[in-house]
Parts: C-alpha cells; sequence; structure tokens
C-alpha cells in the first residue's frame, strides 16, 4: 500500500504550485486555475488523514464534498465575472486592471 | 426528533429565509407596477425581521444538529446589530436602486445582500468548521456578485475581479490550515478540539494559516491589498455594507474561535495579533492621509479601524468581547453616516467624490456636512460622541491584560487619525471653491438611514445601558 506521506508530498507540491502560479501568472484564468490546485490540494489532504489516520469516521470525507461543491460555486461566479471583464476591455490580462492604483 | 427545538434556537436563520424568499417571490410576481413598491416593501421586511428577532427568545445557550449550530445570547446581539445595520445600508440605496441602469435588477441586490447576511450569521453560530467555512463561503461569493454589481462600469467589474481572486486565495490557504488541524487532532468541532491542542509546530502553522483566511475578511494589513481597489470600485450602498457588515462579522467570528478552540495556543496568537495590530494602524493611518479619492480614504480608514478591533480580540476576556461588540455597533452607525453622506452626494452631483469636490460644502449643502463632520469626529474618537467612549473600552481591554505598550502605539495612531479625519472637515468648512456642489434634497430613505445613524453616533456613548446590557452574555477565555 502507498504510504501516506507520498500523499501529503503530492499535495504540498500542489498547494505551493498554485500559490506560486497564482503569484507570478498574468492572466486571470491562469490565475484562477492555480487557486483550483491549492483548493484541490485541500481535498487531498483532507480525504488522505481520514482515510490513513482516522479510519473510523467520515468527517474528513465530507469535508472534502462540500468543499468541491463551494469551489466549484465560486468558480462559477468568478468566470462570470472574468467574462464581463473581457466584455468590457477586450481581454483578460491582468495588466489591463490598473484603472484603480494605490 | 422534536422539531420545535431548531425552531427556537434557528429564529434568526429562518426568518431571514422567509425574508429572502420573499424578496424572491415578490420580485417574480409583482409586476412592472408592483416592482416600484420593492424599496419600502424590503425595508418593512427587514424592520420586521428586527422586531421580531433582536429580544432573545433564551437566555441560556444551546445546540443543534449535535453541536455543530451553536446558540448563545450574545451570538443573537451580533446578529441584530448586523440586520440593523443591513436596514441602514438599505435605506441609504434607495436612490441609487431607482436609478434608471439599476433599476431593472434591484431584486437582485436585496436578494444577494440578505444572503451574505444568512452566511454571516451562520458563520457566527458555527461549532464545526464545515459550518464555519459554509457560512463563510455563503458570506462571500454573493458578495463578489455584489461588488461586480455595476456590471458596464469598467472600475465595478475589476473591483469584482480583484475581491473574488483574493477571496478564493484567502479561503484556500485557510482550508489548508483547517485541513491539518483535522490531521493532527482527528475532529472539526469546536468543543471537542480544544483538549487535543498541544502547540505542536504543525498547529501553529495551520493556526497561522487559518487566521490569514479571517484576516482577509477583517482586511489586517498583510492581507489588506484588495480592500481599496474593491471599495473604490463597487457601487457606494455595497463599499458601506462590505466595510461594516462584513467586517463586523468576521470579526467577532474570529474572536470566538480564538478563543474556543485555540485556547491552549494563546500566547501564539496573542503575539500574532500584536503584530498585526500595529501593522494594521500604522501602515493604514500612513496611506489614509495620501488618499484623494473619498471611498479610497474611508476604505485605509477602515482598515485602520479593523486594527482598533483587534486590540478588543487580543485580551481575550468577556471584557473585550463586550468592548467589541459595542465598537463595532459605533463604528457602525458612524461609518453609515459618512457613507450615507458620500452615497448622496454621489448620487445629485453625478459621480463626484474626491475630497476637492467637497470643498465648500458646507455653504450648500450645511445639514449634510455636519452629518459628515461629526460621524468623522465619531470615527476619529472625540469625547462628547459614541467614538470615543468605544476607543476608550477598546483601550482599557487591551490594557488589563498587560499590553501597555500596544495600546501606547494605538494612542500615538489615533492622533495621527485624527489629522486626516480632519482633512475631509477643513474641507468642507474653510476651502474655498468656485463652484461647490449645488444645493440638494436627499430622498426619504437616505435621511431616515442619517437620521438613525446620527441618533447612534449621539446616544450611544451616554447611553450606558447598551454596553452594560451586552457585557451581561459576553464570554471569554476560560481561565
Amino acid at each position: 500500500m502507498v504510504q501516506m506521506e507520498y500523499y501529503l508530498i503530492v499535495s504540498t507540491v500542489m498547494m505551493f504550485v498554485g500559490i506560486y502560479g497564482f503569484l507570478t501568472r498574468r492572466n486571470l484564468l491562469a490565475m484562477l486555475i492555480s487557486v483550483e490546485l491549492i483548493l484541490n490540494s485541500v481535498d487531498i489532504n483532507f480525504v488522505v488523514f481520514n482515510r490513513f489516520l482516522f479510519p473510523g469516521q467520515l468527517e474528513g470525507f465530507f469535508f472534502s464534498l462540500f468543499a468541491i461543491g463551494i469551489s466549484a460555486a465560486e468558480t462559477a461566479v468568478a468566470i462570470a465575472i472574468i467574462i464581463n471583464i473581457y466584455r468590457n476591455m477586450k481581454n483578460i490580462q491582468v495588466r489591463n486592471l490598473d484603472k484603480m492604483k494605490w | 426528533m422534536d422539531y420545535s427545538v431548531i425552531f427556537s434556537y434557528m429564529y434568526t436563520e429562518i426568518a431571514l429565509t422567509g425574508v429572502i424568499v420573499a424578496a424572491l417571490l415578490y420580485d417574480l410576481i409583482a409586476g412592472k407596477r408592483g416592482r416600484r413598491f420593492f424599496h419600502p416593501v424590503m425595508c418593512t421586511l427587514m424592520l420586521l425581521f428586527i422586531a421580531g428577532t433582536v429580544f432573545p427568545y433564551h437566555k441560556d445557550s444551546g445546540e443543534i444538529f449535535g453541536g455543530m449550530y451553536v446558540y448563545t445570547p450574545v451570538y443573537g446581539i451580533v446578529k441584530s446589530v448586523l440586520a440593523i445595520g443591513t436596514l441602514i445600508v438599505f435605506l441609504q440605496a434607495g436612490s441609487w436602486l431607482r436609478r434608471e441602469d439599476t433599476r431593472f435588477k434591484r431584486g437582485e441586490f436585496y436578494v444577494l445582500t440578505l444572503s451574505t447576511l444568512l452566511g454571516m450569521d451562520f458563520m457566527i453560530s458555527a461549532g464545526h468548521f464545515m459550518m464555519f467555512f459554509i457560512g463563510m463561503e455563503l458570506a462571500s461569493v454573493p458578495m463578489a456578485c455584489l461588488v461586480a454589481f455595476d456590471k458596464y462600469k469598467g472600475n465595478s467589474a475589476e473591483a469584482g475581479a480583484k475581491y473574488i481572486l483574493s477571496a478564493l486565495f484567502a479561503s484556500g490557504l485557510m482550508l489548508y490550515g483547517i485541513s491539518f488541524l483535522y490531521g493532527t487532532t482527528g475532529t472539526l468541532y469546536f468543543d471537542d478540539m480544544p483538549a487535543k491542542i498541544d502547540g505542536s509546530a504543525l498547529q501553529i502553522l495551520s493556526m497561522v494559516f487559518f487566521f490569514s483566511g479571517l484576516g482577509f475578511k477583517i482586511s489586517l494589513v498583510p492581507f489588506h491589498l484588495w480592500t481599496a481597489d474593491t471599495y473604490q470600485g463597487a457601487p457606494t450602498a455595497v463599499t458601506s455594507y462590505l466595510s461594516v457588515i462584513s467586517k463586523a462579522a468576521a470579526a467577532f467570528t474570529l474572536m470566538v474561535i480564538l478563543v474556543k478552540v485555540f485556547a491552549p495556543m494563546t500566547e501564539y496568537w496573542q503575539l500574532l495579533l500584536y503584530i498585526v495590530i500595529v501593522l494594521s494602524i500604522t501602515v493604514a493611518n500612513v496611506f489614509a492621509i495620501r488618499q484623494k479619492n473619498l471611498k479610497r480614504f474611508l476604505a485605509f480608514s477602515s482598515i485602520s479601524q479593523a486594527g482598533y478591533i483587534m486590540l478588543a480580540v487580543i485580551s481575550g476576556t468577556p471584557y473585550g468581547m463586550t468592548s467589541l461588540i459595542f465598537y463595532v455597533l459605533v463604528y457602525m452607525v458612524a461609518n453609515l453616516a459618512a457613507f450615507g453622506v458620500i452615497a448622496a452626494v454621489e448620487q445629485n452631483s453625478g459621480g463626484k467624490m474626491d475630497m476637492d469636490d467637497y470643498n465648500g460644502l458646507y455653504k450648500t449643502n450645511p445639514r449634510l456636512s455636519i452629518i459628515m463632520t461629526l460621524a468623522l469626529f465619531s470615527l476619529a474618537g472625540i469625547p462628547p460622541f459614541a467614538g470615543f467612549f468605544s476607543k476608550f473600552f477598546i483601550f482599557a481591554a487591551a490594557f488589563e491584560e498587560g499590553f501597555h505598550v500596544l495600546v501606547f502605539i494605538a494612542l500615538i495612531n489615533t492622533v495621527i487619525s485624527l489629522y486626516y479625519y480632519l482633512l475631509v472637515v477643513k474641507a468642507m468648512f474653510i476651502n474655498s471653491n468656485d463652484s461647490p456642489i449645488a444645493t440638494f434634497r436627499s430622498d426619504t430613505g437616505t435621511r431616515l438611514g442619517l437620521v438613525l445613524c446620527l441618533a447612534g453616533v449621539l446616544a450611544l456613548g451616554i447611553a450606558s445601558s447598551v454596553f452594560d446590557g451586552i457585557s451581561l452574555y459576553s464570554f471569554g477565555l476560560m481561565q
């Protein structure tokens, strides 16, 4: 059986790849994908902890189910806003979102 | 199972759900003619909702759904405070919602605003991290829609994008923290967790991650970068809602969770809060001085006010919780008065919002200028007004627990904040202007809202029964 640590390594790598992507990407959709990586790494964490450390319970499984559902809702709103931006300025590059500064 | 228990503890949320459904149905059924009365109908519904829920049905606390939902009287008080703030926001939003370009979607405004309020109520009453997380997301997802409400104005869309991406990022970090808390303790219930928290390195890490999620909602300094842009770009009614109601709910929840769940790690979160408070108050003050746009200016002022609110959290005592709720109440009336004046001027002058536009406002609109002045005095904490008393209680709460240097830094910053609040007053009363904003009459709703706020600013500090009433129910760290 695959040990718990390997799963945690995968989820940690996903988490920090997501953070790196969120801070360096200059396209709104790419930033959204990076955030999704973070949220998915959290789901892996919950499931793995539940499966390996507390096998008798279901709390972690349920939490990851709810987290998936809610992050889907958030993504839907985010994409709606990004489409709205595209309609207003005809592209979704972050450098164009500079009407308000400081 | 006895369903009456659910009704007797969850009455606020159930009544609020009823109001939301009523708003949806009214939007659907009323037709073009009926929708003209949408605003008075919604304000009346909110008034009925507040009247029905303001007095707690239970004097003792209780829990339902196996401890996932917790009721204590002090939660009921905070929910009533939030509901009153929402009513004032509704009153002031009337003239904006009657405008040509927002008229067709005013139903959405009410439904979305009340949904966020429902989310905050669940977040406050949570007894389990999943309940807390769902409540927080229910508060922040419709909020993003509200921020992007003026969707044909570039600024509103930009503000919405900045808000939703930062909110997603913050909630991702927070969830990562919660997942390690689950991994190290094996439970997500607030009641079971403290017994299993031992202050190991992994738990400190997860506490910091968790704190960053709520710190984003309260817009404390390392997590404040979205605040100014979102506040400026969002419609003014939404900005006033965001700056007061959402911040108050998150601050109170943070205190409850730190006191209840992270009680064994008090020394760590007090250190964390210490740094964050000093940063928030100082950095926000420095940035507020150089703002020209009034909404941005109030955004930075609200960041520094959030720092002051954290002074109550850091004490962790029942007295601290009382002063937190009182501070939030006073801050709410003062800030809503200031935003009400800004919204009225914006509506009646074609969107003027810079500090220079306010030059000579006293000559043309003396009453609005005086309300704005009193609100800013209250925000700065000048003695006869409520703001002085709330600041005094906050400082006393932190001082009692031995944070002397911190209170001293906060006091110095109060003096700095007085400078920039008075800049606005100077613009209105002293600066001369050849073409000041013309005299106008604001609508009934705005005036009613401003009168309510003004009564709060003048009376809350003197009526000591408010503070005493809250202090009967507050709780703090178990010593």
